[in-house]
């Protein structure tokens, strides 16, 4: 059971990694921020799955806390991509 | 076991969101391929969490957990969108439809 958990996780933080390419490579701003956001999404399974090898349960805390963050922080970079053409 | 069938899930649903991610040609393609499939998978993987936890303090974080994600991740990728669109990104050569250009002006 702990193998196959370790190899699931490996696996979430390679996918954390695909996200990592999306922000570098991406072509526009846009792209950048979709990369930004999926990888917020996918920390969280990153910490839920430590949560359960760990046993501890302070680890989610910081997921949902990462939950918010990444929710305040692209309405604000979709607020700033608005308000940009409003301005031109 | 049936913490371990539900992650594995999850991460099925994260690959093909992943894989999604990477393979599109277009920066609308690309969001609600990946927007979907990786709120579901993290879903199923809290879910997993919580039969692994039963109803102790741990279990019933991802049980709250899992609204915040369902609802925080889809709003915030409405309102990307609509940046986007707004921003003045092309749809790709071979989109067909767009109707949203006669709603915004």
């Amino acid at each position: 059971m702990s193998t196959w958990l370790n190899i699931l996780l490996y696996v979430q933080i390679g996918l954390s990694g695909i996200c990592m390419y999306r922000i570098i490579r991406g072509p526009t701003i846009p792209d950048r921020m979709v990369g930004a956001d999926i990888f917020g999404i996918l920390v969280v399974g990153v910490c839920a799955i430590i949560s359960i090898q760990t046993e501890k349960s302070f680890i989610l805390d910081i997921g949902i806390a990462w939950i918010i963050l990444s929710f305040i922080g692209t309405l604000t970079l979709a607020k700033y991509l608005t308000g940009k053409k409003l301005n031109e | 076991m049936v913490s371990l069938i539900l992650i594995s899930i999850g991460i099925l649903f994260n690959l093909l969101g992943c894989i999604g991610i990477i393979r599109l040609p277009d920066t609308y393609n690309r969001l609600q391929a990946a927007t979907k499939a990786v709120t579901l998978g993290c879903c199923s993987i809290l879910l997993g969490v919580v039969f692994h936890f039963g109803l102790s303090d741990a279990g019933t974080k991802a049980l709250i957990a899992i609204p915040i994600l369902f609802f925080g991740s889809t709003v915030a990728a409405h309102a990307l969108i609509r940046g986007t669109y707004h921003f003045g990104i092309k749809l790709g050569e071979k989109s067909v439809k767009d109707d949203y250009k006669d709603a915004v002006k």
